[in-house]
């Protein structure tokens, strides 16, 4: 990863890196160090009073079951999304990759809900899986199906899915439709002539050529599912019912809301950094390879 | 190289604190939650406000909800940028009351500035729920409302019901919902608002049941939850029952579901009596409003029903001229020809007697029969030690709590023995921590 | 094409794929279908799927009155906060992060590796875990209501340097040898040989950054407290979310549909760049 060729001096390139440097240091290491703080912190509301105590919001976490569902939730509606949309949009891009002259057509059809704010898109789906007025929960209400989001878990959990999935089909299917159309027309034409199916062509050789974008986009779409849903699941179903839709970073959020928890918001904050950087680390190892190539 | 420099400047700017500049009068900021017709109601006040006087100006914003208007208030006073007024639902209350510096009493203010301000010309109920044990008002009564039971007298009619005789009793509401179900409103013969302030706060005062110990509340922080007994495990038993065949429908925790009772699709609804407004606007059938059901044989029910709305609170850490400006304001707003207007408009509580006094005496609940309704309520019977209130600290986030396990009550996922245990239990976790942190 | 062409395996794909197009433009178009009709209608559950006759009603009112029941700052000038955020941002972090990249790349200095470190570690966290101690440190600065509050913290990620870092590690070392051979400096090179190769770059990342910024819910909703700092996104929460009132629900969806078209817009008509610059630099 290292150029033959380089500049010399260190005056230079310090000052290149200094407004980087700068804001990262003010809006994401001094706030991420606060959080630290205040997770060992008992505090009120207005930041009036507080006392040190030591691990216990960290402990009380770990002591109730609200955490450990927010794990699971955050488990399924990753699972769900990421399978959903990764199986869509290759599906799709397959598709596409098929129709040879409609194939960019199709791309500006289906690439635009990547710049649809992830509350925007929220909103939409909920307008139309609102049990009153929506115009699919009544379609489902006339089909005899008890649609419930607001005490049906699953059903809230569905609405999310749906929601978060939309968004992200278009991202994947271009980086799908880009392997595909990256893939060598010999190559399949060789297993074509040995008699492989289409279906088993896919799956012997277009697929295992695709696994680098397939693992790129896995470690993408869980820390969009992570993190880029808030939007979605706070204008949706606010966590609930009964915390069924409270992901990991919507709890972060709604215990410290107006200072009710900060401590443990803090220590959740916490948490999740962590895991973010062990993503980090994870999706760095995996492009510092492919750089080597 | 000229980028550098740019650049240079734009980390510049961005780190220079934006001084504000000197403006001749002094601004006061005011934070609120309204919307649709009582929005205009809060835009119109601060500009009669600011074409009465030219010494201040009060600017006012939109937050969002109640809970987003808190929150943003909350951070804004940690982040030293509070505004002077700050509006905050009743639930917020206690949290503010264990604010220390963070507030000022308006008493103090009032005093300060020298404007006349007495706690007395106030409804006891209103003033009493925002006042200290001594007497002290803390915050300023601004929209006051209680709970109360919306039908639609058309569907009434059309089921065989009398439509001027609406259900008083629990059971006899449900029976109600049951006929209504049965003629076209198959997804929902009743529904509540507010599903915790209805069901938990309001229904405990409504039958001078404890809530929670040391008189809600009132009495001190160190209360415990006590609303995993009866009759509240009865009353969610019976609403878990009833949403099994939708004769109830679970509308969501805040208000949201309100539009299925103007929409005609629910043709009961428990919520605020500031509905008022929109039942008005939007509502195309004939409607009326009566107090909440009760269980009749708990004894001395129904007691008296509680505040909901909001209050105007007082930021601390400001100017003494803006505090003066404050005060003018609240004096303005007193004016018991504004108070009489503000109720009859906005559909929420006059606060004050005279206002009140100058309403009545105008014939206009005569007309109007459904704006005295909650008033009615409040003062139906003397407050007991228990009827008093609810002021628990947290509240906001314990509400949430209750909501959840109600969800799961309502879903069949648990018992209400089970839900309620857990409601309480939760709960009490949540106001240990606040008697911890709070200011004495 | 392999197979022998039936019909079948002819216009299969293009079925599907239009299908799949309909689905997903469907939210969308309902959106727009409940932006033309009365409120009446949409809650009463019976909306048509074609458009009513209150197009111009609607959205001349969230244009140029705003609504009266919440938001009363016309549409306009949400919409020009979220276009000065969206531009703040990808501007800002297009600049940031071409200079940041070009001296981890282009230089060798003692703490090299660290400095890599410190920033890359940032490369994933997102504002709203650190959402209030970052509010606090903007409010100490006296940045609550300012455009550079709402554009400056959100530029403290590390995504535009990693993808003009990946971007510099394919540029030939060739030209920077022959660019020394004509004994030019570092900025010429810059100047003169790696802003002109970057622009797809740059192209996509302003795509990305335009997008990222004018999409951005929970930071503007708490750092800006007056109603003509908002953004189009904070306005329709504002709209949705009511108190004693309900939902406009027609003027929503017409802010819902103004708010989506100007990134849309973007995606589209810079796609060729945006795509190419996606996925030949992110993979």
């Amino acid at each position: 990863m290292e150029k033959r060729t380089v500049f010399s001096g260190y005056a230079i390139p310090l000052a290149l890196l200094a407004p980087q440097l700068l804001i990262t240091v003010i809006f994401f290491y001094l706030p991420a160090g606060q959080a630290i703080w205040q997770s060992f912190q008992l505090e009120d509301a207005f930041g009036t009073v507080s006392q040190f105590v030591g691990f216990e919001n960290y402990k009380l976490l770990f002591e109730r079951p609200e955490y450990f569902k927010a794990i699971g939730a955050t488990a399924v509606f990753s699972v769900l999304v990421g399978t959903l949309s990764l199986a869509l949009s290759l599906f799709l891009a397959v598709q596409a990759n098929k129709a040879l002259k409609g194939a960019s057509f199709y791309k500006t059809l289906l690439i635009w809900p990547y710049a649809v704010a992830p509350a925007i898109a929220g909103v939409l789906w909920l307008f139309l899986f609102q049990p009153s007025m929506g115009m699919v929960a009544r379609l489902l209400q006339q089909w005899g199906i008890p649609w419930d989001p607001l005490l049906n878990g699953n059903h809230a959990m569905i609405l999310v899915v749906l929601a978060a999935t939309w968004k992200q089909i278009s991202y994947n299917f271009l980086f799908f439709l880009a392997g595909l159309q990256s893939i060598p027309h010999s190559l399949i034409e060789a297993s074509a002539i040995d008699g492989a199916t289409p279906l088993r062509r896919f799956w012997t050789i277009i697929f295992p050529l695709l696994s680098p974008t397939t693992f790129y986009l896995i470690v993408v779409n869980v820390v969009y599912v992570f993190f880029d849903t808030f939007g979605i699941i706070d204008a949706v179903t606010h966590g609930g019912p009964a915390g069924a839709t409270t992901t990991l970073v919507f709890k972060v959020y709604n215990d410290g809301r107006s200072g009710g928890d900060l401590g443990s918001s803090a220590a959740q904050s916490v948490i999740l950094m962590v895991i973010v950087i062990a993503l980090t680390a994870i999706q760095f190892r995996y492009i510092e390879r492919k750089v080597n190539y | 190289m000229s980028s550098i420099s740019r650049l240079a400047l734009l980390a510049a700017t961005a780190l220079t604190v934006t001084a504000g500049s000197a403006r001749a009068q002094t601004e006061i900021t005011w934070w609120h939650a309204m919307t649709g017709a009582n929005n205009d109601v809060v835009n119109k006040l601060a500009e009669d406000f600011n074409a009465s006087q030219k010494d201040y100006k009060v600017v006012v914003a939109y937050k969002g909800s109640y809970a987003d208007t808190m929150q943003a208030g909350i951070a804004a006073f940690r982040a030293g940028n509070a505004p002077h007024i700050l509006q905050v639902f009743e639930v917020g209350t206690a949290s503010m009351m264990g604010a220390g510096k963070a507030i000022k009493p308006v008493a103090e203010v009032m005093a300060e500035a020298g404007e006349k301000f007495d706690p007395k010309a106030y409804l006891p109920a209103v003033a009493a729920y925002y006042s200290t044990a001594k007497g002290e008002l803390l915050s300023f009564p601004f929209n006051s409302s209680s709970a109360v039971m919306w039908y639609n007298k058309d569907a009434f009619k059309k089921a065989g019901l009398d439509p001027n005789n609406p259900p008083k009793t629990w059971p006899e509401t449900f029976e109600a919902a049951k006929k209504l179900q049965a003629n076209g409103h198959a997804t929902c013969g009743m529904a509540s608002a507010w599903i915790t302030w209805l069901n938990i706060e309001q229904f405990a005062v409504w039958h001078n049941v404890p809530l929670a110990t040391k008189g809600n509340g009132l009495d001190g922080f160190d209360a415990v939850l006590e609303m995993n007994k009866e009759p509240f495990v009865r009353h969610f038993k019976n609403l878990a029952e009833a949403q099994k065949t939708k004769v109830f429908d679970y509308s969501g925790r805040t208000n949201t579901g309100e539009g299925r009772f103007t929409s005609g699709e629910c043709p009961i609804m428990l919520t605020s009596s500031g509905f008022y407004g929109n039942v008005k606007a939007n509502a195309k059938f004939d409607w009326a409003n009566a107090p909440m059901p009760y269980y009749p044989d708990v004894p001395g029910a129904p007691q008296n029903s509680t505040l909901g709305g909001a209050s105007l609170w007082v930021m601390g850490g400001k100017k003494a001229d803006e505090y003066k400006g404050v005060a003018k304001f609240f004096a303005f707003l007193s004016d018991t020809d504004r108070q009489a207007k503000l109720h009859t408009e906005s559909g929420y509580l006059p606060i004050t007697l005279a206002a009140y006094e100058k309403v009545k005496a105008s014939g206009f609940y005569n007309q109007n029969p459904y704006l005295e309704t909650p008033i009615k309520e409040l003062t139906n019977k003397p407050p007991t030690a228990i009827s008093r209130g609810i002021r628990l600290g947290n509240l906001v986030q314990i509400r949430d709590i209750w909501a959840e396990e109600i969800e799961l009550i309502l879903n069949g996922s648990k018992t209400p023995q089970a839900g309620l245990d857990a409601a309480a239990e939760r709960g009490n976790v949540l106001l240990r921590q606040f008697e911890r942190t709070v200011t004495k | 094409m392999v197979e022998k062409e039936t019909a079948f395996s002819k216009y299969m794909p293009h079925v599907v794929l239009l299908l799949g197009v309909l689905i997903i433009f469907l939210p969308v178009w309902l959106a727009f279908v409940a932006s033309t009709w009365d409120p009446a209608t949409i809650s009463n559950g019976k909306l048509p799927l074609t458009p009513g006759p209150y197009f111009i009603e609607n959205y001349k009112r969230i244009l140029f009155s705003g609504t009266s029941s919440s938001t009363r700052e016309p549409v306009w000038s949400m919409l020009g906060n979220s276009f000065i955020m969206a531009i703040g941002v990808a501007v800002g972090k297009i600049i940031i992060s071409i200079l940041s990249a070009f001296a981890l790349v282009y230089y060798k200095f003692p703490l090299r590796r660290t400095v890599f470190w410190f920033i890359f570690i940032t490369l994933m966290l997102p504002v709203e875990v650190r959402i209030f101690p970052t509010y606090k440190i903007v409010a100490d600065l006296g940045m609550l209501d300012t455009y550079h509050g709402l554009i400056i913290p959100l530029i403290a990620s590390a995504t535009g340097t990693l993808l003009f870092r990946q971007f510099f590690m394919t540029v030939p070392d060739e030209l920077l040898e022959a660019s020394k051979i004509d004994a030019a400096g570092p900025f010429r090179f810059f100047k003169d040989t790696l802003v002109p190769l970057s622009m797809t770059t740059i192209a996509a990342l302003f795509v990305i950054q335009f997008i990222y910024g004018w999409n951005q819910y929970l930071w503007p909703l708490l750092i800006t407290t007056k109603d003509s700092m908002q953004t189009i996104v904070i306005g329709i929460r504002k709209m949705i979310v009511t108190q004693d009132a309900l939902t406009e629900w027609q003027l929503a969806m017409a802010t819902a549909v103004l708010a989506l078209l100007p990134p849309v817009a973007v995606v589209i008509g810079m796609q060729k760049l945006f795509v190419k610059g996606l996925v030949e630099t992110e993979k």
